[in-house]
Order: structure tokens, then C-alpha cells, then sequence
């Protein structure tokens, strides 16, 4: 994988997030599952949301995930991003529950995309970091 | 509690452009206008609710304001709800002077994003700036857009609301963007974030604007002038960030509007005019489903069909809103209810008895409703 230099703003790493960068790095995308009620969610907090337990482990994702909605940026709201318009933001749901925010990448045209549209794991290495984006699946 | 409070006094300070001028001193003339229209003193005054400035965030600046304006008030502060605050504070003042913690309230707020700091409205989006995930408009539009897929809500009918705004802001001399907007030039408006464009988004704007509260029966002894009943209010609060909302076609603005509507004895159709936050094009239309003025999906339709205007079903926004008025999170949408129930709107709508208004914070964070009655 190339490992693109960061003019972009980092995730700052911290005790909490830092085994879910850890696990990208090394290919997989995890999330939050609760032992107490089998809840699943992103992004990392010390608490299920649901029954307020603290006792959960990190799962592996299978990379299956679908299009919830997305946005097209002509504006950039912060410098580092100027170079990259147009680019694509994305609520990204994946199979096993948990949603995120990322980037739909592969695509000539996004306004072309469809709400609830498959999408697969694609994981990006900028500055350092491993980013996961998605892209639609079979692309 | 229902008509138990009235709004005696609203007051605001030119819209547009305040260079210099801190948040405090716009919070000042908001009162002092508000004070000189409901005919009361300042020192009878004993409840101070201040939203606070969105652009610069200060502790205790509630009581910044109370000083600068010579008050010690028995109840008030700052109350965060986002845009939902101003009646949201309302609401609070209304139940505090019932349980007789004060006698006459002022709700104020200020803010100056256009000659100071915008970062309120474009920073980044929680942790997810990595993503390029940064500023009001794109949470909007992620919610446009699943609304649009899912419903077939329609750019044109996104315009139907830009172009009703600006339409009515056209006779309102306190407007800052009196220039009308055919639907034609709406369709060539320029991306921001698609599918948003430049002219589904609000103003920004410098200003104040504060409203005077009091029981109905003290509003009578002070002989104010037609003092416009408080019918009823209502809140929601949807709380999940836009990424991990289950839906995003339908916000907590239901619970608030059937409060509302309870409280006030009031069903959708007894309302002859609205005033709905339109920080973005899409919450006019998605505050119309969720009211239960138009099905879920068919916001749009309504809009487009059954009408906004003057002359429509249900006329929206008669003072040109966030959209043409001023881009200020919400109390111009309570003057202008105030003002079409005392009948001294510039675009007066004829015979009006009932209006609701809507306010909604952070995106779609939170909401809150208030439904006003005819002037006595």
C-alpha cells in the first residue's frame, strides 16, 4: 500500500480509539460489541449506549457495509481539503449494525450513487495512518 | 398554562452588518427596543434568558449580559439547546413566571458571525475531519439527500421554500436580503454541498433580538398593548449525530409539535400562518411532515403545491426567515409570529388567529415549538 503524505487533518490517537487505528493498520475494521447486550456501535466510547454497561470487546467488521447517504463538497471548510474538490462524504452502515462517517472512493461520478447501495472496505494510508474508506462493492 | 403568558414586547436591532460591536451591546438595544414596546420599566424586569452567542462561546456570559444591562435577576442564565433555544428559553421563562419564580421575563440573544468568527458554523464535525467532514451545510445535505432518495422530495421543491422566503422579504424593510429569486435562477444556483446549493442556505448575520414575557393578567394591568397569548409549547430532543441517527428523514420536531398542539387544544388545521426555521431549505419541508401538515415524504409536495405564500394553504415564513430576514438562529421567527397575531406584518396574513413556530438546533438536534394566538 502507498502511504500518501498527510496534508490533511489526522484522527488524534488516544487510549480509547488507538486499538481501532492499531487494527486498521494491520487490515481489519473493528468496532465496539457489548457483553452485557450484544449491542454494536462506532465510533469508541467507554459506555454501551444502550444499557450503559462497560464491559465490550473490539470485533472484526467483515468490510460489507451500505450507503445510507452522502454529500458532494464544492466548498472546502478547511484548507488542506482545496486540492480535493470535489470529493465525497459518506454515512456508511455497516452489515453488523455500527455506522460511521468516510469517504466513497472509486467513482467517476458521485451523484450517480443510491441510497442503501453495497459498498465494500477499502483501506486507505495517508501520512502514517490507515483510513477506511469504502468503495462500491464489485467496483 | 394555556394563554396563562403573553409576549408583551419584542425588539431587535438592525440585521446585517455590526462591526465592532461585541454580542453584549447587540443584547442591550434588543432589550431596550424590546422594553420600550411592551411599556415596561427595566428595573420591573426579573428574569434574564440569554441563548448564547454560537460564534464565541462564554461562561456565565448570561450574567455579562444582566450587567450590562443593571440587572439582578431571581431566575434566567444561558440555556443551550442550539437554534431550539429561543423558545426553548421561552418556555422555561412562561413556566417560571406560573410557578411564580418571576413576574416579567426577558429572553434575549445576540451574535455577531458575520464581522467576527464563523467557526461555529463551519468547524469540523466531531472526530471525522480526517474525512473532510467539516460544516453545518453538509450535515443539511446528508439529510437532503436521503430525504430526496427515499421520498422523491425534488430540487424544485426544495426552491418552492428559497424562493417563498425571498419573496416575502422583499416588503420587510428589516430584511438583509431583499432580492427576489425566480425558481429558474434557484436552479442555477452554485453547489455548496451537494445537493445543497447556495441558495438553500441560510444568512449570516450580526444582530440581537429579544422578546418581553408576563402573565396575561399583570399584561391586562399594565394596559400593554395588544399582548399576543402563548397557546402552547413543546420540545424534542432527536440527540444522535446525523451519522448515527436511524432515521434521517424524521427528527424529535414530531414530539415537540404534538406537545404543542396538545397544550394548546390545536390540531394543524386551525393554523392559518407558520414560521419555520429554514437554516437550510430541506427543515421547512421535513417541519411540515413532521407537524402533520403533510405526510411523511409529501413536505416537498405541499410546498410546492398546496402553498406557502400569502395565498396558499398555509403561508410560511411571511418575514423572509433565516433565508431573507436575517440568518439569526430563531427569534425573528418569534417576532414575526408576534407580529402577524397583533396584525402588523408587512406581509400580513388576513384574519390570522393561530401561529406556530419552529426552532431546531445543531442538525436536527434539537427542536422546540411555539404556538401563539390573536392579540387581545
Amino acid at each position: 500500500m502507498i502511504d500518501a503524505p498527510a496534508n490533511i487533518p489526522l484522527p488524534v490517537r488516544d487510549a480509547l480509539s488507538a486499538p481501532y487505528w492499531d487494527a486498521l493498520d494491520e487490515g481489519r475494521h473493528v468496532f465496539q460489541r457489548c457483553f452485557a447486550c450484544d449491542n454494536a456501535w462506532l465510533p469508541a466510547r467507554r459506555e454501551c449506549p444502550r444499557c450503559l454497561d462497560d464491559a465490550w470487546l473490539w470485533e472484526a467488521a467483515s468490510g460489507e457495509a451500505r450507503l445510507i447517504s452522502w454529500v458532494v463538497y464544492h466548498t472546502a471548510f478547511h484548507p488542506s481539503f482545496k486540492e480535493r474538490l470535489p470529493y465525497t462524504v459518506a454515512i456508511v452502515e455497516l452489515v453488523e449494525g455500527p455506522r460511521l462517517i468516510s469517504n466513497i472512493v472509486g467513482v467517476d461520478d458521485p451523484e450517480t450513487l443510491t441510497i442503501d447501495q453495497p459498498l465494500e472496505l477499502s483501506i486507505e494510508r495517508e501520512g502514517g495512518m490507515a483510513i477506511p474508506r469504502f468503495r462500491p462493492r464489485g467496483s | 398554562m394555556r394563554g396563562a403568558v403573553v409576549i408583551a414586547g419584542i425588539g431587535h436591532t438592525t440585521y446585517g452588518v455590526h462591526e465592532g460591536r461585541s454580542t453584549v451591546s447587540l443584547n442591550v438595544e434588543a432589550i431596550r427596543r424590546a422594553l420600550v414596546d411592551a411599556h415596561v420599566e427595566k428595573d420591573a424586569v426579573d428574569g434574564l434568558f440569554i441563548k448564547f452567542p454560537t460564534s464565541a462561546i462564554e461562561f456565565t456570559y448570561g450574567q455579562k449580559v444582566a450587567e450590562a444591562v443593571g440587572l439582578q435577576p431571581r431566575i434566567g442564565g444561558v440555556w443551550d439547546q442550539g437554534g431550539a433555544a429561543n423558545i426553548g428559553m421561552i418556555m422555561y421563562a412562561a413556566m417560571a413566571i406560573d410557578a411564580g419564580q418571576c413576574e416579567i421575563a426577558v429572553i434575549s440573544f445576540a451574535d455577531n458571525p458575520k464581522t467576527g468568527s464563523r467557526g461555529g458554523i463551519t468547524k469540523a464535525m466531531g472526530p471525522d475531519e480526517v474525512f473532510g467532514w467539516f460544516g453545518a451545510a453538509a450535515g443539511y445535505a446528508m439529510i437532503a439527500r436521503r430525504h430526496m432518495q427515499q421520498w422523491g422530495t425534488t430540487r424544485d421543491q426544495l426552491g418552492a421554500i428559497a424562493v417563498n422566503a425571498r419573496t416575502n422579504a422583499l416588503a420587510n424593510v428589516h430584511a438583509q436580503l431583499r432580492k427576489p429569486l425566480t425558481l429558474e435562477e434557484y436552479r442555477g444556483s452554485r453547489p455548496i454541498v451537494s445537493p445543497l446549493t447556495r441558495d438553500d442556505c441560510c444568512l449570516v448575520s450580526d444582530g440581537g433580538a429579544a422578546v418581553v414575557l408576563m402573565s396575561a393578567a399583570r399584561a391586562r394591568r399594565l394596559r400593554v398593548p395588544k399582548p399576543v397569548p402563548i397557546l402552547g409549547f413543546g420540545q424534542g430532543q432527536t440527540s444522535w449525530n446525523v451519522e448515527q441517527r436511524p432515521d434521517l428523514t424524521s427528527t424529535m420536531a414530531k414530539a415537540s409539535a404534538r406537545t404543542a398542539f396538545a397544550m394548546a387544544g390545536l390540531r394543524p388545521s386551525d393554523i392559518d400562518v407558520a414560521q419555520f426555521y429554514d437554516c437550510f431549505t430541506i427543515v421547512p419541508i421535513m417541519t411540515l411532515e413532521d407537524y402533520g401538515f403533510a405526510e411523511q415524504g409529501q413536505g416537498g409536495a405541499f410546498a410546492a403545491n398546496a402553498g406557502i405564500g400569502i395565498d396558499g394553504q398555509l403561508p410560511m415564513n411571511t418575514s423572509g426567515g433565516l433565508i431573507a430576514e436575517t440568518g439569526m438562529p430563531g427569534m425573528q421567527l418569534i417576532i414575526e409570529g408576534v407580529r402577524q397575531m397583533r396584525g402588523s406584518a408587512t406581509t400580513q396574513v388576513k384574519g390570522a388567529r393561530n401561529c406556530i413556530v419552529s426552532n431546531q438546533g445543531g442538525i436536527m438536534h434539537t427542536h422546540a415549538t411555539l404556538i401563539l394566538g390573536e392579540a387581545s
